[in-house]
């Protein structure tokens, strides 16, 4: 009933001073609508790597030879030795969370089709390839393990392959190509997949057999990655952890001794490259939550001078039987409701700012709600902080003195 | 005998000032019956503010004692000082002091907000009987503004009287206002009184203390008259003696 009637006695005052209030709430409102608008830019670049690599193949667990290359001077991976075909095996036989596997080598050099060159990349694996990537096919047929286990000259290649060497539009599919010298027939065309990220051409490449690849194009017997995917997304992990045993077992490796090679879920190839667009989120937010503190302060300045303005009112309402308790409520309830209205139309605003964005610079947004539960909560807490000092010194009056003042 | 609504014995306050002390109130005594009609005279500075600051309950004596309605005021902390000046008693002050751009009505309604035992229902009933006995009915949706200062001055009576004070304390009420105002004022008070509302009213004006039943002169924080008024004038009498304004 109390509070009541004080939250009507504030809301009166607002309604009183409706420019003033605005012009405060503006602080507000440009704060959190900034905090909105950002946390959806860089909620959205996030979301827009997380679904490019996702489109990369879904749950997939790459092991490679090395320590983990992330820190500096650690040297690519690429030319570690220490993954071979018995881990491959391993890990097969072994490891449950995994639903597909197979062995991946890999080398740049030139497709040649009669006068049409092209350099590109081939990579040597098995049939479950096309699993593990999420990519299917155009026409053709992939390759048998019958063809994998005899090394059979036969390809894949991907749309850009296939645009270079084949400009005539006429089919790959049966056609002689030649990889470094080393003649394939073209078995099959991969479905386009696009620039993946981090602007990589997911289709310029070629697809040949392990077997083929290791013996007749790199001439090693050791492989430079293996590619697997996990049963679900949700075990990803722990299949990551699993083979991570599965291989520190393999190569005998010693409890004090580092992993030799590294295994990655995309999920953590996820977390890595949103680190960054998670930075920039963390800066915009920070440039954001100034504003808010600013506006934070526009409404400590005027509810600080409301109380000035208004001593004559404040000694009046402790005359007639307010008591300094109810003052101090009337005045935060005030800065409350400014700020709690201006988070409103903040919300509003920055949610339309998103939609602006979106449609108009074409960026990838998205709105998490936790940015609009935390912004309008920061809101409230603006108002009890910034105006507890204002009502606090309303409250203190006394009313003999604010009475007579003038 | 009737009712005493204020009891005072030998008030004392002082105020410290740097290394000296004030003495504002010498010790006074005296009582204010039920239904009296009392003025508080003296010029400035012989301590009538320093009273009436406490016949308000807006502050402390600094010995002495004061009851009001039977309530010992000393040692009251302030929030139970609110309650009192709440239930107890009406203010009615020189400069009005009424919300700016806020009706009458919700002017008259002001003290009833600081009462949660009212219900938003009858706070409206309540403050709406308030303006019709000063008879301002038809100015209810009216700003300060829109109102003459004696119309200004009736809001802020009635705002005294919607929390069915004890006492109405009014503080140079007319001092703001034209003879004529004034008197249509003091009859307005006299009528109040009539229905036994009890009023103390501050003045300095001589002439506003013929219309009070009993009147207290202070002078340098001591009482130097307190006489009764044997010859009450009316008024609304007076009112009619006056020449009639030209325009």
């Amino acid at each position: 009933m109390r509070l009541l009637n004080l939250l009507k006695i504030a809301f009166k005052a607002i309604v009183l001073n409706k420019t003033r209030t605005l012009l405060t709430m503006l602080g507000i409102i440009i704060g959190v609508a900034s905090v909105i608008a950002m946390l959806a830019i860089g909620e959205g670049s996030k979301e827009s790597i997380r679904s490019t690599i996702s489109s990369m193949g879904s749950n997939m667990v790459t092991i490679r030879p090395g320590a983990d290359d992330r820190g500096p001077a650690r040297g690519s991976g690429g030319d570690v030795q220490t993954l071979i075909f018995e881990d491959y095996e391993k890990i097969k036989e072994q490891a449950t969370l995994l639903s597909h596997i197979t062995p991946v080598v890999n080398g740049g050099g030139q497709v040649i089709n009669g006068s049409n060159n092209w350099p590109s990349t081939i990579f040597g694996v098995n049939p479950e390839y096309l699993e593990i990537k999420a990519v299917g096919l155009q026409s053709g047929s992939m390759f048998t393990d019958t063809e994998v286990k005899t090394a059979s000259k036969v390809a894949l290649i991907g749309q850009t392959v296939v645009e270079n060497v084949f400009p005539d539009g006429q089919e790959p599919v049966g056609q002689m190509i030649r990889f470094n010298n080393i003649p394939f027939k073209v078995i099959g065309v991969l479905e386009e997949k696009g620039e993946n990220t981090f602007g990589q051409d997911q289709d310029d490449i070629v697809i040949a057999p392990y077997t083929t690849v290791q013996k007749r194009i790199l001439a090693i017997d050791y492989l430079n990655q293996i590619m697997a995917s996990a049963v679900s997304e949700e075990d990803a992990s722990e299949a990551v952890e699993q083979v991570t045993e599965i291989l520190r077992t393999q190569h005998k490796l010693m409890d004090n001794e580092d992993d030799d090679f590294t295994v990655r879920s995309m999920e953590e190839l996820i977390s890595t490259f949103s680190s960054t667009s998670e930075m920039l989120t963390v800066l915009l937010v920070a440039v954001a939550g100034i504003s808010l503190l600013i506006g934070g302060i526009g409404i400590m300045n005027i509810m600080y001078v409301s109380v000035k303005e208004r001593t004559k009112e404040i000694g009046l309402r402790m005359a007639v039987g307010g008591k300094g308790s109810d003052i101090l409520m009337q005045f935060l309830i005030e800065a409350i409701l400014i700020s709690i209205t201006g988070g409103l139309l903040g919300v509003i605003l920055g949610l339309g700012a998103t939609v602006f964005i979106e449609n108009f610079l074409n960026w990838p947004t998205s709105v998490a709600l936790y940015s609009i539960v935390i912004s309008f909560a920061v809101c409230a807490l603006t108002g009890i902080f910034f105006g507890w000092y204002p009502a606090r010194k309303a409250s203190a009056l006394d009313p003999i003195t604010a009475l007579r003042y003038e | 005998m009737s009712k005493e609504i204020i009891k005072i014995e030998n008030l004392k306050r002082e105020f410290i000032m740097g290394s000296e002390t004030v003495h504002a109130l010498k010790g006074i005594s005296f009582d204010i019956k039920e239904g009296e009609f009392v003025t508080i005279m003296g010029s400035s500075g012989s301590g009538k503010s320093t009273l009436l600051n406490i016949l308000g309950c807006l502050d402390n004596p600094t010995s002495g004692s004061y009851e009001i309605d039977g309530v010992k005021m000393k040692d009251l902390t302030k929030n139970q000082l609110a309650t009192i000046r709440n239930e107890k008693i009406g203010f009615i002050f020189q400069s009005y002091n009424l919300l700016a751009r806020t009706s009458a009505l919700e002017n008259v309604e002001l003290p009833l907000f600081y009462n949660s035992k009212v219900s938003s229902e009858e706070r409206r009933e309540r403050a709406i009987k308030a303006l019709k006995m000063v008879g301002l009915e038809d100015r209810m949706d009216h700003t300060p503004s829109q109102l003459s200062g004696g119309q200004q001055q009736r809001v802020a009576i009635a705002r005294s009287l919607v929390n069915n004070p004890v006492m109405i304390l009014a503080d140079e009420a007319t001092g703001n206002l034209d003879t004529r105002t004034s008197y249509e004022i003091m009859s307005l008070f006299q009528e109040l009184n009539k229905q036994g509302i009890t009023i103390t009213f501050v003045t300095h004006e001589p002439d506003i203390a013929t219309f009070s039943s009993r009147t207290i002169v202070l002078k340098d924080g001591n009482i130097i008259q307190d006489k009764l008024n044997n010859d009450v004038q009316s008024a609304s009498v007076e009112l009619a003696k006056l020449p009639k304004e030209d325009h």
